[in-house]
């Protein structure tokens, strides 16, 4: 075998690779989603949204979780989205370019890769206990707000240094602030990014599990949040506690959550595409 | 040139980009309303130089200078200066046409905006001046809701300059203006920095020795960092004092 042939197999070899660990994990998703609609599907009724749950199968509904689940991510959203956009905007507008700086940014990228328990365990001694929240809403939305805060400032931070210089200097140049130059040309620059990681971001949320579980959000809940301060439930926890139950017939209730678990967030990712795409087209002018 | 009024007189400027000293004991005195180039081979600190004049190499943090620029006898590099008030003085065009992705009369109205011009008739009677004033009104007053981004890039050079016209600068810095453009973009724009003299004192670093020597008045040749030699533009370009700069201009290197 010559050199070229041997390069030509090894080309190969590695496109195979590649290709076999893709359809791999399309497959499996592929197996999990059939898996879920096979079992769930005939469960889905506008009853069962509508419902609190029961302990009888036939009875039993997501009403108390999907609000509270609702009502979890716009706190979410409120509290984590102005917080980690501007502290975005500090570290990479103003911030000066130092070793401090640098080891911020550093570790705001290692809690961006902490275990959500940990955030849960936090949320717990900070919010629920240290100030006194209890198991409440706002106390699952603090927690959570941890929990993403992360991810949104590395986005925003991402979406805000793809921001051309030539822009900023245009703006200085004719005489605008600081100030000015951010709030009139670089954040509406930024605007789809950020929008799309910060929506990214919050889909995650509404799909963490062990954070709730660890503040103690209830289980069984049959009452939907009327203020930030009532206790609550939450789809992915109302999902663990039916898997956990004996019967199978609860097993495919939770099948029945979780699709309506991933219509929500879907319709948040399609949110996401099209905010970007509108934004994108005014910029270019179209 | 005892007998042209100074707009900015330098006097013992040096620049560092940290360690590395970019300008060498600059000495120039620059004429109000005329155009003064600043030629030389690429590195030599023409732009540093003309960065200077309006403080954009604040936005570099390794920068440190030493020495004066005066205009108005006041200092631009003290620290005390206020740089909104001296870039609204002191306007900048770049070397690539940098339009806002807004419309061609956002563009345009965003200087006066942010200095305070809220009046909507005033905004749109300034937009049309500068575009008239920059020779681009006939073009795109059909489509001044238009983004600017579908406009040519001679439009949008063009364009830069109305957007600096509108805040009434004194000055006019072009950090090769026309350097990204084709030739019939390019002549339009050096027509319309004779007719912009009149009013403006404007600074062009340029990197065509032509163009130096078809618009300008006055003009400094820099070379590793210093000013080698400034006169006017027919002196220098026909009787040059120093052998470099005549090699320089001649194309014996660059």
């Amino acid at each position: 075998m010559n050199l070229q042939e041997k390069r030509r197999r090894k080309d190969q070899l590695f496109a195979v690779i590649c290709l076999a660990s893709t359809i791999t994990g399309i497959l499996l998703l592929a197996l999990l989603l059939c898996d879920i609609f096979v079992k769930g599907f005939s469960w889905l009724s506008w009853d069962f949204i509508c419902s609190y749950p029961s302990r009888f199968p036939e009875r039993a509904g997501i009403k108390s979780a999907f609000w509270g689940s609702i009502w979890l991510i716009l706190l979410t959203a409120a509290i984590a989205l102005p917080m980690g956009v501007s502290a975005a905007i500090y570290l990479e507008e103003y911030a000066p370019r130092s070793r401090l700086t640098k080891i911020i940014e550093i570790n705001i990228f290692n809690l961006a890769g902490v275990p959500s328990v940990v955030y849960g365990i936090l949320g717990l001694a900070l919010f629920v206990r240290g100030l006194s929240l209890g198991k409440s809403l706002i106390a699952g939305a603090l927690t959570l707000s941890l929990l993403v805060l992360p991810i949104i400032i590395i986005s925003t931070k991402e979406a805000l240094s793809a921001v051309p210089n030539s822009l900023r200097e245009a703006s200085y140049g004719l005489g605008a602030s600081r100030w000015q130059t951010i709030r009139y040309q670089i954040l509406p620059s930024a605007m789809p990014w950020i929008l799309t990681g910060s929506i990214l971001a919050l889909s995650r949320a509404i799909g963490e599990t062990a954070p709730l579980i660890m503040i103690g959000a209830l289980t069984f809940v049959a009452f939907t949040p009327q203020t930030p301060l009532d206790p609550f439930t939450a789809m992915p926890i109302q999902i663990f506690n039916w898997i956990s139950r004996p019967q199978p017939e609860f097993a495919n209730i939770a099948s029945a959550a979780i699709i309506v678990l991933l219509l929500v967030l879907l319709t948040m990712n399609a949110a996401a595409i099209i905010l970007r795409r509108k934004y994108q087209k005014k910029l270019q002018g179209q | 040139m005892n007998h042209e009024e100074i707009e900015i007189s330098v006097k013992n400027f040096n620049l560092w980009y940290a360690d590395n000293q970019a300008l060498k004991n600059i000495n120039l005195d620059i004429p109000r309303r005329k155009i003064t180039a600043l030629i030389g081979p690429s590195g030599c600190g023409k732009t540093s130089f003309i960065r200077c004049l309006n403080r954009m190499n604040d936005l570099i943090p390794t920068v440190r200078t030493e020495g004066e620029m005066l205009l108005n006898n006041e200092n631009i590099n003290h620290k005390d200066v206020d740089v909104v008030s001296l870039r609204k003085k002191v306007g900048m065009v770049f070397q690539k046409p940098n339009p806002f992705p807004s419309s061609v009369f956002e563009n345009v109205a965003y200087g006066p905006r942010i200095h305070g011009e809220k009046n909507k008739q005033q905004l749109a009677q300034i937009v049309e001046e500068s575009l008239k004033n920059a020779a681009l009104w006939d073009e795109v007053s059909d489509r001044i809701d238009r983004s600017a981004l579908s406009l040519s890039g001679g439009q949008q050079q063009r364009l830069c300059i109305a957007r600096t016209l509108a805040v009434q600068p004194d000055i006019i810095l072009l950090d090769e203006p026309c350097s990204a453009l084709d030739p019939i973009s390019t002549s339009k724009i050096e027509d319309l920095m004779v007719k912009l003299k009149e009013q403006y004192t404007i600074i062009i670093v340029t990197h065509n020795m032509q163009q130096a020597a078809r618009v300008s008045d006055y003009t400094a040749f820099f070379l590793h960092g210093k000013i080698i030699e400034f006169d006017e533009t027919k002196k220098l370009f026909k009787k040059p004092k120093e052998k470099s700069t005549e090699d320089y201009i001649t194309g014996r290197f660059g």
